[in-house]
């Protein structure tokens, strides 16, 4: 079985702050590390790669620097890792970036199965999977728990609906987003890193694309215009009451009856 | 260990009850049947007995006020902090007073010139680890348990997984408030870091066990926060084959901060435990190798020489533990040991013993032959490089008799060898009640009585934790 996973880059921290002038992440000297939610689908495709043979290739988007997380995947244990790097992609929102992955995608093989994580941790949208599966024009199920079967046309999934578990058969091929701790990733072997260490990530650019319309890439493909981006206001103010319990009790009450919010 | 014994339980007269209501608020102190089970024992030490009164006390002040009382009406009073211990050190033996620390868990100062943290005693390990990274510093002691207070663990000195590099919590006490025996305050040490004045009473007080002075403040020492923690997870076919490499990689002139060794079984155990997968489980025995520094560049170089080093030496792989996400997959598995194996088993005993590192393998060798020799199950875990091992003897379906017989025996070796080596009963759990025998045996006449002299010379009454580690 030919297994995709599709993988991101993303701050190595929480604290990232935005410039306030130009609503801009500043990502100068923050430390980036791979999508977390991304570790969990790659350990679901080792897995499936473990029971059923085959292989497992891992591609993301991004300036050349995000080969670094493709070096990691493969020191998780992928195979292959391609990345898809152009000039031109800046900018590209939900939809572009959507768009230019399933165009690297049908560039970079033929996939029985392509596995993403249900979202990143700096774009959170969790959209880029399902708007992927359109482009391809395959099937797709998000927040999967757990493959339970790999059948010789479909694929038999848990999808994770918070207040009931589904359970779907889906025609191959087709794109599972992996539910965050569906299983525990295995960590990158120092080991495999030595023996790898002199394989190169493939890398593609909108000269490879079928689709050689520039009108579909970055800012100009992009219908989601950002206007601003700014952090939420931090409020500190604070009164402090003292009193015995049924004292505050009552003043509580009231002033949650003054701000209507009983 | 006996849970039965009932002797010399000190109950408070109603006058004395009465006065202690007049200096202490009447919302902070509990009176026999109000006392919560809780405060009857810590978390593994074997014996059980209730205070007489239990107070939540508030200032360095109002402790002085309940010492003189306790030392003119010669009241045992026994200080707890959260409760954690594992030797029976917090618990009332003698019943009498229980002056409970918890809500004295104020961060009084935070000195970015002097590099110090002044803290109440009752401030959780946790508490204090965020507050100082939130400021950009380093508070290295880090004890397994993170929900004791700091006042117990000065108390018993536990120094936790970064002691190979940094030391333990004695080398980052700077000075401390005390109440005496007879209610005196004192200070000891302060914001110095040197100090050649005659004795060194504060490091007498560290590790003492609530039996020569009660703890209501501290200075602590700091260092800038490191930037940069790599964790290795190095899997090795035997814990023998894990544990004789640690030695060699202390010689390859790389200072990690911790070295911890764990089995697959107890693994396992943290597995079912926590409810959650370890990223690996295919080998027998780990080490568990970090390092830290400033620069990515500098913190990669010493785990390179160590992942090479192992590879080349036995090791079946190394694993890179580098982002939070991992580290939280990893670490937290490794804080739940001790609860995983007491989940595991109907009751257990644990051995706490330090000995020089290069005979660590040799005595869990020992470890295992003993299980096979009395047929008991022995699961460990520990601080492969400082020598400080965590060793635990599982009842499982043994009848009591047997049990009792069987721990004995098996201790009574586990020490003897220990001492072989050149080690000590305990590296960080104290004596407390449970290992006083031990202690007896292996620190010898002439230092016993030393310890009785130095107990004799603070607590003349012997009103402090009566019953502990020397008496």
């Amino acid at each position: 079985m030919k297994i995709l996973v599709c993988i991101k880059q993303v701050p190595g921290t929480t604290a990232v702050e935005v410039d306030e002038k130009t609503g801009v992440l500043k990502r100068d000297g923050v430390e980036s590390k791979m999508n977390p939610f991304d570790l969990y689908a790659i350990e679901q495709a080792l897995c499936l790669e473990e029971t059923y043979g085959g292989s497992v290739d891992v591609i993301t988007m991004g300036p050349e620097q995000a080969k670094k997380v493709l070096h990691e995947a493969v020191y998780m244990g992928a195979d292959r890792g391609i990345l898809i790097s152009d000039r031109r992609f800046a900018g590209a929102d939900v939809v572009a970036t959507s768009y230019t992955l399933s165009q690297g995608i049908q560039k970079s093989g033929t996939y029985d199965l392509i596995l993403c994580g249900k979202q990143t941790t700096d774009g959170d949208t969790a959209q880029v999977g399902p708007e992927m599966a359109e482009f391809l024009k395959i099937e797709h199920v998000s927040n999967v728990l757990q493959v339970l079967e790999v059948k010789k046309d479909e694929i038999v999934v848990l999808e994770n609906q918070e207040t009931q578990v589904r359970k779907l058969s889906v025609p191959l091929p087709c794109l599972l987003t992996i539910e965050k701790d569906a299983n525990t990733p295995r960590l990158p072997s120092f080991k495999r890193k030595m023996e790898r260490i002199e394989q190169k990530m493939e890398a593609i650019s909108l000269d490879d694309f079928s689709d050689q319309n520039q009108k579909h890439y970055g800012l100009a493909g992009s219908p989601t215009q950002v206007e601003r981006i700014f952090p939420p206001e931090k409020n500190t103010d604070r009164q402090v009451f003292t009193g015995s319990a049924a004292e505050l009790a009552e003043r509580f009450t009231q002033i949650l009856k003054q701000n209507k919010y009983i | 260990m006996d849970k039965t014994k009932k002797k010399n339980v000190i109950t408070l007269h109603e006058s004395q009850l009465s006065y202690l209501r007049q200096i202490v608020s009447p919302q902070r102190m509990w009176v026999r049947g109000e006392i919560p089970e809780d405060y009857s024992h810590d978390e593994l030490g074997g014996i059980t007995e209730y205070p007489d009164v239990l107070i939540k006390v508030e200032s360095t002040e109002e402790i002085a006020d309940i010492m003189k009382y306790a030392y003119e009406q010669e009241l045992p009073v026994v200080v707890r902090g959260a409760g954690t211990g594992l030797v029976g050190a917090a618990v009332a033996l003698q019943g009498g007073i229980m002056l409970e620390t918890t809500q004295m868990n104020r961060i009084l100062e935070l000195d970015e010139e002097n590099l110090t943290v002044t803290v109440e005693p009752g401030v959780l390990l946790m508490e204090l680890a965020q507050f100082v990274e939130e400021h950009g510093y380093f508070y290295p002691p880090d004890p397994g348990e993170k929900s004791a207070t700091i006042g117990g663990n000065i108390s018993t000195n536990a120094g936790g997984m970064r002691a190979v590099k940094y030391g333990v919590t004695r080398d980052y006490v700077r000075g401390m408030t005390v109440v005496l025996s007879n209610g005196e305050i004192i200070e000891l040490g302060g914001k110095i870091v040197k100090n050649s004045s005659g004795y060194s009473l504060k490091d007498l007080i560290i590790g003492s066990e609530g039996t020569l002075g009660i703890i209501t403040k501290v200075i602590l020492k700091l260092l800038p926060l490191p930037e940069k923690s790599v964790s290795l997870l190095i899997p090795y076919q035997t814990m023998e084959e894990a544990i004789e490499t640690v030695p060699k990689i202390i010689r390859l002139k790389i200072a990690p901060t911790a070295v911890e060794f764990m089995e697959r079984e107890v693994i396992l155990f943290a597995e079912d435990f926590l409810g959650k997968k370890f990223p690996d489980t295919r080998s027998e025995a780990y080490l568990l190798l970090t390092f830290d520094g400033n620069s990515a560049r500098q913190v990669e170089a010493e785990y390179e020489k160590a992942a090479r080093y192992c590879l080349e030496h036995g090791a079946r792989d190394v694993f890179l533990v580098d982002t939070q996400e991992r580290k939280d997959s990893v670490w937290s598995a490794r804080s739940a040991f001790l609860e995983a194996i007491k989940a595991s088993t109907t009751e257990m005993d644990e051995c706490d013993v330090v000995v020089p590192r290069n005979h660590v393998a040799e005595f869990i060798r020992d470890t295992h032959e003993l299980a096979e020799r009395f047929q008991i199950r022995i699961p460990s875990f520990g601080h492969a490089g400082d020598g400080n091992l965590h060793v635990y003897i599982c009842r499982d379906e043994l009848v009591e008799e047997e049990w009792k017989e069987k721990l004995e025996k098996v201790f009574e070796v586990m020490y003897q060898k220990a001492g072989e080596y050149g080690g000590a009963v305990s590296g960080e759990h104290g004596i407390g009640y449970a290992k006083k025998a031990y202690l007896n045996e292996q620190a010898g006449r002439v230092s016993m009585e030393l310890m009785r002299g130095i107990k004799a010379v603070f607590d003349p009454k012997n009103i402090l934790n009566p019953g502990k580690v020397v008496s």
